[in-house]
């Protein structure tokens, strides 16, 4: 069953409200994103506690009926990725 | 624990660097295995991997064992270190063959 990029974005923001969201539509299938989600709460959260995060706030989701989504986590202020 | 909490607690214990995934490393059967494969290959240290399309029970259980909804999932010396995103982003860093005591 696809998801809607916006719904993806709604539901990270309703758990992580500061979160900056940027979705990319991979396949264009509804079914393959990327996300990048830069958030204050991740600070002092390591690789894996910022995902999880984000994978509780898609409640359960990922992994079944949102199976790929390519997933980044940032702090802001620590952010020294090129874009 | 159940017996497949155990069995995958043997798995990532007796091998230093162990890939749970989706098929083999020459026939993965997902993009994002086959991702950590080719990242895997390029720490040219050696790895074991875990088809979980061959074992229903390591398939329901590594999403238990460290609360982590997906495969792949990489573990290095007992310890989880993420999915393929994560391992994209520590060998871009260098912190994943720092990890695993590749040379490059």
């Amino acid at each position: 069953m696809p998801m809607m990029a916006s719904e993806i974005e709604r539901l990270i923001k309703a758990s992580i409200p500061d979160a900056q969201v940027t979705i990319r539509d991979l396949a264009g299938d509804g079914d393959h994103y990327a996300a990048r989600v830069v958030s204050r709460s991740f600070e002092g959260m390591n690789r894996i506690r910022q995902h999880q995060a984000v994978y509780a706030a898609l409640g359960g989701r990922v992994g079944g009926e949102l199976h790929a989504l390519q997933l980044e986590t940032a702090v802001p202020n620590t952010e020294n990725l090129s874009e | 624990m159940s017996d497949a909490q155990t069995r995958i607690e043997q798995l990532v214990k007796s091998n230093d660097v162990v890939l749970f995934m989706k098929g083999t490393p020459l026939f993965p059967q997902c993009g994002f295995s086959s991702r950590a494969i080719a990242i895997l290959e390029r720490l040219g240290r050696q790895y074991e991997t875990v088809d979980v399309l061959q074992d229903p029970e390591i398939r329901q259980g590594i999403k238990q064992y460290s609360d982590w909804p997906t495969v792949p999932q990489l573990y290095v010396k007992g310890e989880f270190v993420g999915g393929s995103d994560i391992m994209m982003e520590m060998f871009e860093t260098g912190e994943l063959q720092q990890l695993v005591g590749a040379d490059a």
